[in-house]
């Protein structure tokens, strides 16, 4: 008998049964579904990432206070001041810095006029700090260093803020209001996209001066972000940045740094890590609902070959070898694995137009050609307990079987 | 060739129990039995007499549990599963009581059943399977699924699935069992049509005027042979004889094989 016989059979016995085989059908078609719309996501946010990376540019550096190792005078020590972003500008010491932004960050209500909001990041710095993260003023005018000497209350909304607090009308020349404080609205920034799990249009940036007296208080800053001259030489800035701060904070210990620099892509990289991990995680989940698809398709094609005692009874005397009928069993349970895989595909396609957890997913070609790989395994494997109970029954208690 | 010279059948002291302990039940008491080539035999007995038990030991779909069973002068005892599966599949076809056929699969896909397992190409399979419905008076029925057939006509689906591979030996048991008795004639027209032609057949049955189709005939009774003689041909009418000729059906189209 053979392959296309074979599966012809298997196909006819599969129509024969249309309910019950597409319950079946319909455990694998959503577990390759899941597999494959899952990976999608997490490629999807891997390319956000990516973007992420290229739109924040790959010259900038980030430093922080390294995490507090016990000794309370080590965290004292590793402060970051005003003082360091001095030092660190001085032309002298750090050739190839081209920028030195201090950043302090927080969430923020923000309100106008009865519409209250949450900035998810209400960032108080210098004029450099848009530059250096490649944000673009969309309408109106950024803040300037002027501003931030003197101490003015402006404040520039990013897409997303501007659009929660004030909808359709116009935001610039509004006053708003930051906790106690009222900020006038010189900016609007330009749409960001690539995202990973937070909107990065949900901002507001004001002069660090302000934003500390205002809002934030005088505490140490979260972070100094540096701009290197250009790309390839950011690893000098690196070395020249830490030679400085080493020397303003008398650091003796290189293992034992109280701050650290990482570059951008460092850091996305460390935050692709984490969407990477939700990824195997969601992954896992959906493996094991193909895995409970298998199951059915056990079940189902042990009802078959009980169903079809009295059949296999006759091909037994007929002649049928031990081999053909395992065959002909594993192929209709791979016929059914396989149906489910194709239109779990299809599903998958369909599922990949929309948008999921806020990213837009990409199916991965090869994840298609695995799925289905996987499905005909699973049939395989699935079909092979019932197969060969099939297979090795006496062809007289087949025949008795009623 | 040694088969020539064998009888189809050779059966020696033939045992048969199910279960064991105080439930054991002796199907074959010791049965002895030769078969020759072109025999046609009827065995008879009551229901539970170890008919079928017989034939499923004859057709190697069962093992004795003691005594000899040579089929063309071969002890099948010592073959294993596969080579029982070839002897089934070469040597001998089988016709049942009832359900033989198997479901929602095309008349012509049930007859070409045994050559597909055998390996034929499906051209070759095709124009024999064809042939052999035209034999039992259903070459126009190719297309049908069993379920479309009246009870005798799948009966005679069997008998050309059975004839098919040309087997040496056609086992039929109760073929008849489940038909009214104008189905039984057609039925049984093709099986004495089949030994005209130098078919080996045994057919086993309960009603005396079935079993007067053959020319042989055997009687179990608790497991044993107790009867075994020739048939003295009864007059015409009481049992089927001659009033139906094979092939000669209303829808047949039949030309001599
Ligand atoms: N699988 C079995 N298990 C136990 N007893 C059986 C089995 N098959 C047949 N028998 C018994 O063996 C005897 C002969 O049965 P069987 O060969 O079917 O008779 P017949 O076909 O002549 O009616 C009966 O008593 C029956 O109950
Ligand atoms: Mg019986």
């Amino acid at each position: 008998m053979t392959t296309i016989e074979a599966i012809r059979l298997a196909i006819r016995a599969v129509v024969a049964n249309k309910l019950r085989s597409g319950l079946t059908v319909l455990g694998i078609l959503i577990g390759v579904a899941a597999v494959i719309l899952l990976v999608a996501v997490g490629n999807g946010s891997a390319k956000a990432v990516q973007q992420n990376i290229e739109q924040l540019g790959s010259d900038t550096l980030t430093i922080s206070t390294a995490t507090a190792r016990g000794a309370g005078a080590r965290v004292q020590s590793g402060a970051l001041t005003m003082d360091l972003v001095d030092a660190l500008t001085n032309r002298e010491a750090t050739p190839d810095v081209k920028s030195v932004s201090p950043v302090v960050t927080g969430a923020q209500g923000v309100s106008f006029e009865g519409t209250a909001h949450t900035v998810s990041q209400f960032i108080g710095t210098t004029p450099s700090y848009l530059e250096a993260v490649n944000d673009t003023v969309a309408r109106g005018a950024s803040f300037t260093d002027d501003d931030v000497r003197s101490h003015h209350r402006v404040v520039v909304l990013g897409a997303g803020a501007a659009a929660r607090l004030f909808r359709d009308a116009d935001p610039i020349g509004k006053q708003v209001t930051v906790g106690v404080a009222r900020f006038t609205v010189v900016g609007l920034l330009g749409q960001k996209g690539g995202l990973t799990f937070a909107d990065p249009n949900d901002v507001a940036i004001a002069p660090i001066t302000a934003a500390q007296e205002a809002v934030s208080g005088y505490g140490p800053l979260n972070q100094i972000l540096v701009q290197a001259v250009a790309a390839d030489r950011v690893g000098a800035a690196r070395s020249q940045a830490q030679a400085v701060l080493n020397e303003k904070l008398h650091v003796t210990n290189a293992a034992n740094q109280p701050f650290q620099i990482l570059s951008q892509s460092q850091l996305l990289t460390a935050r692709s890590d984490t969407a990477r991990t939700f990824t195997v995680f969601l992954g896992a989940v959906a493996a094991l609902s193909l895995l409970v698809g298998g199951i059915g398709i056990t079940n189902i094609m042990m009802v078959t070959v009980t169903e079809r005692t009295r059949e296999i009874g006759i091909r037994k005397a007929l002649g049928a070898p031990k081999r053909t009928l395992l065959t002909q069993f594993l192929t209709e349970a791979t016929v059914l694995s396989l149906i489910g895989g194709l239109l779990g595909v299809v599903a998958a396609i369909v599922g990949s137009q929309f948008t999921i957890l806020g990213i837009h997913p990409e199916i991965l070609p090869s994840s298609i050609a695995l799925a289905l790989g996987v499905s005909v395994a699973i049939g395989l494997f699935f079909g092979s307990y019932p197969a060969s109970r099939a297979a090795g029954l006496r062809p007289i208690d087949a025949l008795r079987y009623e | 060739m040694s088969t020539l010279e064998h009888p189809v059948i050779e059966v020696r002291d033939l045992v048969k129990t199910y279960g064991d302990g105080e439930t054991q039940i002796k199907a074959l008491a010791g049965v002895d039995l030769a078969v020759h080539r072109g025999e046609y035999l009827a065995i008879m007995g009551v229901s539970g007499s170890g008919k079928t038990t017989l034939m499923n030991i004859l057709g190697c779909l069962d093992v004795q549990t003691s005594g000899r069973y040579l089929l063309d002068g071969v002890d099948v005892s010592t073959f294993d599963d596969r080579q029982l599966a070839r002897v089934r599949n070469r040597r001998i076809g089988f016709v049942f009581q009832m359900f033989s056929l198997i479901p929602r699969t095309s008349v012509l896909a049930n007859v070409e059943l045994p050559l597909a397992y055998a390996g034929m190409k499906a051209a070759d399979r095709r124009r024999r399977a064809r042939a052999a419905l035209t034999t039992v008076g259903l070459g126009d029925r190719a297309d049908h699924e069993p379920n479309q057939l009246s009870g005798g006509q799948q009966q005679r689906v069997a008998v050309a699935r059975a004839l098919v591979t040309a087997p040496t030996l056609i086992l039929a048991d109760e073929p008849t069992g489940n038909l009214d008795s104008t189905s039984s004639a057609e039925v049984l027209e093709v099986l004495d049509h089949l030994n005209r032609i130098g078919r080996t057949v045994v057919l086993i049955t309960h009603d005396h005027r079935v079993a007067q189709h053959a020319h042989r005939l055997i009687e179990l009774v608790d497991g044993r042979v107790v009867t075994d003689e020739p048939i003295r041909r009864s007059p015409a009418g009481e049992s089927y004889d001659g009033r139906h000729r094979p092939r000669t059906g209303p829808s047949s189209e039949a030309v001599p094989a």
